[in-house]
């Protein structure tokens, strides 16, 4: 399966495509077709790099320098600008994603881990992992706006689709808690399994996803009731209950299908979003931990940290075509909007 | 199996939990912790503020050095763990409306008879001021002392210093729980790897001291369960060598003692340091060394940083200006099991919790991976020990290929089907 996508310079995702069957490579030849070609960027946390990978010919293209520990990722609105929290500098590095070089560093509180960009893409919501709480920067006058204190250890930043709700998951307080974008205020706070990862909201808002790392499980709430609906757990023959342990998680736009990334099983398990049954579990490297689709949700990457590399799978073919090699410890990823 | 009745005793207080977990939205998570209602306390005893939880802390700090010791055991070991654990309690409590405090008590150094009595009246005043949980750095037999004292009083007992099977075993305690893990899973943990690795033929040197014994006696059960061959074991003689200075003339029958035996690796049963670190490179074969000293197995080393346990070495060494040891992990994981039971059980109703700590549904994250829960059977602290040598991590026990039809931790340690411990009521 890989070598089609090597060997092809432009036509691979069209002929990938082909490969899955009629429905999508319809859908391909309508909308995308041939050219549209994205650009990968993975966070290497022992590397203090960033690869970057075309997504035409599937190849590292380059690898920029940043700061220490970088770990959670997230491109501009328009593309041009790529933030980097690195961590053990304390501050968010803003590349120009034209030159690869660090342009200026964002004031974001101490040992940034994650974080989401508002959708207005001028506010930048922090999760400070050693300081337990969320740091909300203005990202153009590069000042903080807020710091909300949240539980211990937080991580995983989700924002409803209209940018009025963020989530963040406080890994060893073991909560999501909510947080009002108007009055950074915290406006509740539900409990989930232990130690929470990653927040993603659904397309319309309605329902919010929160993996639990250590807890095995993914906690799906319903947003307006703040209240679990239901917990999706996990079972892979060959592979220890203890090694299953839920990271990052992407949803399609469409609200079909969800990916979950499974940490040391070293699966990716897909999900039915509406009936929250797992359907398959797609073999991938070793401790994969984020995920990111590329902005048509063709295809979606995986950061594979044990063995130092990234994962592509076909999201309707729900195949993985390819594995490409990156920095020491890859841990975020982001795809550029075009 | 917690008992209805007492969770009536605290309506309001479960009330107000209710309220923050079933979603009406609520501004007090963002309010300070001053702010509470008196309505939490019906548990409490009168010395203490009502809505807060208090844990008690007993420790012996070891006397400083008399000149100059590159690993002295700092004075704050273990209770600077609790203290930061007592703050991820918090802080996590600010969402949940539980406060915590750490009550610490340091006793004069000097164990013994009197050492114990002073342990006993120490744990007593705490029980008398309200405590029901209590973290005791101590060793076995005045865990023993402390815990008969409190029998009946409602207190909970955590052991974080004393490995001794005897604790899990004919002498365990309901009212006990043990966060250190025992002996048998320190040494099954290594004799794991040692299989993992073919390690075969064992040559055993056992200390002068009784717990060396007891090492020692713990890993020939170990090579047992696990087919190791003990080759040869000697006891050692030579006096505590590793504590001497550099420019001492070196002992060579320390160094030949080893000769003439058929081994693939020495294992050194020194649980006080005093001579362990003096044998690796001094062997006369060239082997590796293990056990107490060389390859050892632990809950936690500075060289541990996944699963999350780089954040907590961060913020450990910020807050105390060291390194964490694993007498200060294991006092984290006490006070912390205390927190987690209460935002589990949406109370710090020690009515509640205390017979929740044994029940499967508990569960601790602690920066292993894997959620730690404790044995029914015996109340030890279920968990993955770390195989580690001074600069570097070699393995996590259990092993991979190690399966048990409960969980892999209950390859590690004293399993149901052997175990001697009856709790008496």
């Amino acid at each position: 399966m890989s070598r089609g996508f090597r060997a092809g310079a432009p036509g691979t995702v069209l002929g990938l495509a082909l490969l899955a069957g009629p429905s999508l490579a319809g859908l391909s030849l309508a909308g995308v077709s041939p050219a549209q070609a994205y650009t990968v960027y993975v966070t290497n946390e022992k590397g203090n790099s960033v690869s970057v990978i075309d997504t035409e010919t599937m190849a590292v293209t380059g690898t920029w320098k940043v700061g220490r520990r970088p770990r959670g990722v997230t491109t501009s609105k328009d593309g041009k600008e790529l933030f980097v929290c690195a961590s053990d500098d304390d501050r968010i590095d803003v590349l120009d994603t034209s030159t690869g070089k660090v342009v200026r560093s964002l004031r974001s509180g101490p040992d940034p881990e994650q974080f989401i960009l508002g959708p207005q893409g001028n506010l930048l919501y922090v999760a400070n992992e050693d300081d337990s709480q969320v740091t909300v920067i203005d990202v153009e006058k590069n000042k903080v706006l807020a710091e909300v204190p949240v539980g211990v250890e937080p991580e995983g930043m989700g924002l409803s689709p209209d940018g009025k709700i963020l989530v963040n998951t406080s890994e060893t307080t073991n909560m999501a808690h909510f947080i009002d974008t108007t009055t950074f205020a915290v406006i509740d706070n539900v409990l989930v399994d232990a130690r929470p990862r990653f927040a993603e909201f659904t397309a319309d808002g309605k329902y919010l996803w929160v993996s639990a790392e250590v807890g095995g499980t993914i906690s799906v709430i319903d947003v307006a009731a703040r209240r679990v609906i239901k917990k999706i757990t996990f079972k892979i023959p060959s592979v220890n209950d203890e090694a299953i342990q839920p990271v990052g998680i992407r949803i399609t736009k469409d609200g079909t299908k969800a990916f979950v990334a499974l940490g040391p099983a070293n699966r990716i398990a897909v999900i039915d979003a509406k009936t929250y049954a797992v359907e398959k579990y797609l073999p991938v490297g070793q401790r994969v931990w984020q995920l990111a689709f590329t902005p048509d949700q063709k295809l979606l990457f995986s950061t594979n940290g044990s063995s130092n590399d990234i994962s592509v799978v076909d999201v309707a073919a729900e195949k993985v075509v390819k594995s490409i090699p990156v920095g020491l410890l890859p841990w975020g990823v982001a795809v550029s909007p075009n | 199996m917690h008992n209805p009745a007492r969770i009536l005793l605290a309506p309001l207080a479960l009330g107000l939990f209710g309220l923050g977990f079933t979603g009406v939205p609520a501004a007090w998570a963002q309010e300070p912790v001053a702010k509470e209602t008196a309505a939490q306390g019906s548990v409490a005893a009168p010395a203490i503020v009502p809505s807060e939880t208090a844990i008690g802390f007993i420790y012996r700090p070891e006397v400083a050095p008399s000149s100059y010791d590159a690993e002295a055991v700092p004075e704050d070991e273990g209770v600077a763990g609790a203290r930061m654990a007592v703050k991820d309690n918090n802080n996590t409590g600010r969402f949940t409306k539980q406060t915590y405090r750490l009550d610490e008590v340091a006793l004069e150094p000097g164990s013994g008879r009197d050492g114990g009595q002073k342990a006993v009246a120490a744990a007593r005043d705490l029980a008398g001021r309200g405590i029901r949980y209590l973290v005791v750095a101590l060793p076995a037999d005045e865990v023993l002392a402390v815990a008969d004292a409190l029998k009946g009083q409602g207190v909970t007992v955590f052991n974080i210093a004393a490995p001794d099977d005897r604790l899990r075993g004919a002498d365990c305690r309901r009212n006990v729980f043990h966060v250190i893990p025992s002996r048998a899973m320190q040494t099954d943990a290594l004799a794991q790897f040692f299989t993992l690795m073919r390690w075969r033929k064992m040559f055993l040197i056992v200390g002068p001291q009784e717990n060396d014994r007891l090492y020692a006696e713990a890993f020939k059960n170990s090579a047992r369960k696990f087919a190791l061959k003990i080759n040869a074991e000697k006891p050692w003689t030579f006096g505590p060598l590793a504590k001497a200075r550099g420019d001492t003339p070196t002992r060579s029958e320390a160094m030949v003692f080893t000769r003439g035996v058929d081994y693939d690796l020495a294992v050194v049963a020194d649980e006080a340091g005093d001579w362990g670190d003096y044998v690796p490179f001094r062997t006369v074969d060239p082997r590796p060394v293990a056990g107490t000293q060389g390859l050892i197995a632990t809950t936690w080393h500075p060289m541990l940083e996944t699963w999350g346990a780089a954040q907590a070495q961060n913020r450990f060494r910020r807050q105390s200006g060291r390194l964490m040891r694993p007498l200060d992990y294991q006092a984290w994981a006490a006070v912390r099991s205390v927190g987690e039971a209460a935002t589990q059980k949406k109370t710090a109703d020690p009515a509640v919790l205390a017979p929740y700590f044994a029940e499967p549904t508990f569960s601790l994250p602690a920066y292993k991976g894997v959620s730690l829960t404790y044995r029914p059977w015996d109340h030890q602290l279920r968990q993955p020990l770390i195989v580690v040598q001074p600069k570097a991590l070699v393995s996590v026990a259990p092993e991979q290929g190690f399966t048990h039809q409960r969980t892999p931790l209950d390859t590690l340690g004293i399993d149901l089907p052997e175990t001697t411990c009856k709790f008496a009521d």
